[in-house]
């Protein structure tokens, strides 16, 4: 048949519709056809996390998901995640703790960590680096990341508090 | 990717009908190992259809008995309150596969049917006794886990049949399971070698036991004689050891970049003991 197919999905709380290949990862539906590429390709296999984003609620390696199976879903990409010029105190804490070098696992990781912190307002480090196993940084060693994750949490429950 | 149509039934009958009509179809649940096998040209079809969307697939039920959709993803099962209690070692082993990225598409039906030895999954469910719920145009059929893998890669499953749920029984008063792996780091590693174990106690007799391993042969293993020789034996570090060495002398491994085969057959005695231990603990705690 070979035809293209249209999809109607939610990406960043605004309604979009795309046409895509069925055979076209959501990774390239958004990078390739939406021109949203702050979410980054890696491995392409589901091991390294780069292109993490949020499909309703969850997080998932948008490498893995077929672009046609984001029909009706909410999708939260790292463009969703600052407000505005506002960035979130992850953002600005992965900055502060210079929580990244080359910066290619970095919108994953924030993505991730955001979902984390979403549920669990305030994780043990353990817990960040089991959340976090799934994203891959070849630059920082991890430990400034999760610094920069405690950090953001501390950053968040204070301005609950 | 080649190019393929997509198709996402929102009932059964149609899942059949499509599937019947498109023998050559693949299915699709979390896609975790179909997309990358498909994307490294393993596996070529015209037709995807995706299983996520059909009510069966998606059940989980727990009463006691345990009925797994075959496409729910592993976060539901470790997220459910009454799975977690019922099967400790389910939920356990549903959050190891992977990391969480994977963990929210992953399903264990798709473990299932994707056999490959390795699979952290499927030892357990053997131990379990769960079976298999195969449903087809104009019938279906239950096949016992551990008869459902035939070669790496490959299973039981004949075209037109679908995987639509895993069937858990009840397990009796005085039960404990566990499933045990060895990884060189802490997650998201494929068993070098797995060892899963289910025991009944009265008192401190084995009345029942069942061990099954991952990684050391062409498909997850069940090793009837090492459950067997537990049953009517006490509970103790003697009878541990001797259904250890009969789960090793059992395991047919390969060497490969992941480990040797003496290696493999050394961690098939090592991980059946610790998990039997383990095992034993919870049926008496039960």
């Amino acid at each position: 048949m070979q035809n293209k197919v249209q999809v109607h999905t939610t990406i960043n709380g605004e309604e979009v519709d795309f046409l895509c290949e069925p055979r076209q990862s959501l990774l390239e539906c958004l990078r390739d056809n939406l021109n949203q590429t702050g979410t980054k390709e890696g491995c392409n296999d589901g091991n390294c996390g780069a292109c993490t984003v949020n499909l309703d609620g969850r997080i998932v390696t948008s490498c893995l998901v077929l672009g046609v199976e984001a029909e009706g879903r909410q999708i939260t990409t790292i463009e969703g995640i600052a407000k505005g010029n506002q960035l979130h105190p992850l953002q600005r804490a992965f900055l502060e703790e210079a929580a990244l070098q080359c910066g290619i696992c970095t919108p994953g990781f924030i993505v991730a960590a955001k979902a984390l912190l979403d549920h669990e307002p305030n994780p043990s480090e353990d817990r960040i680096r089991w959340w976090l196993a799934n994203n891959l940084c070849r630059c920082t060693g991890y430990d400034k990341i999760i610094r920069a994750v405690q950090k953001a949490a501390a950053v968040l429950q204070e301005a609950k508090a | 990717m080649k190019w393929f149509d997509y198709s996402a039934p929102r009932t059964l009958d149609e899942a059949l009908d499509t599937y019947a009509s498109h023998p050559h179809a693949r299915l699709l649940a979390g896609g975790t190992d179909l997309l990358v096998q498909m994307r490294a040209g393993r596996k070529e079809t015209d037709l995807v259809i995706d299983t996520k969307r059909i009510p069966e697939l998606n059940e989980l039920h727990c009463n006691g008995a345990l009925t797994l959709g075959a496409a729910v993803p592993c976060c539901r099962i470790y997220e459910d309150a009454a799975v977690k209690s019922a099967f400790p070692a389910l939920a356990a082993v549903a959050s190891i596969i992977g990391g969480i990225q994977i963990q929210g598409r992953a399903s264990i039906g798709g473990n299932l049917c994707n056999a490959a030895p390795s699979a952290d999954s499927i030892p357990l469910l053997i131990a379990l006794g769960a079976t298999a719920r195969i449903v087809y145009k104009g019938g279906e059929r239950s096949v016992p886990v551990e008869d459902f893998c035939t070669a790496p890669g490959q299973n039981i499953l004949q075209p037109g049949e679908l995987l639509v749920s895993i069937q858990i029984p009840k397990p009796e008063p005085h039960s404990g399971s566990h499933y045990l792996r060895f990884i060189p780091r802490n997650e998201m590693d494929i068993a070098v070698a797995g060892a899963g174990v289910a025991v009944t106690l009265n008192g401190g007799t084995i009345t029942a036991a069942r061990i099954a391993l991952a990684s050391v042969a062409p498909t997850p293993l069940f090793v009837k004689a090492a459950g067997d020789a537990l049953v009517g034996q006490p509970a103790t570090e003697e009878s541990v050891n001797k259904a250890a060495l009969l789960a090793k002398d059992a395991a047919k491994p390969i060497s490969d970049m992941r480990g040797t085969a003496d290696y493999r057959r050394h961690l098939c005695a090592v991980l059946t003991r610790r998990a039997l231990r383990a095992a034993i603990v919870q049926a008496q705690e039960a």
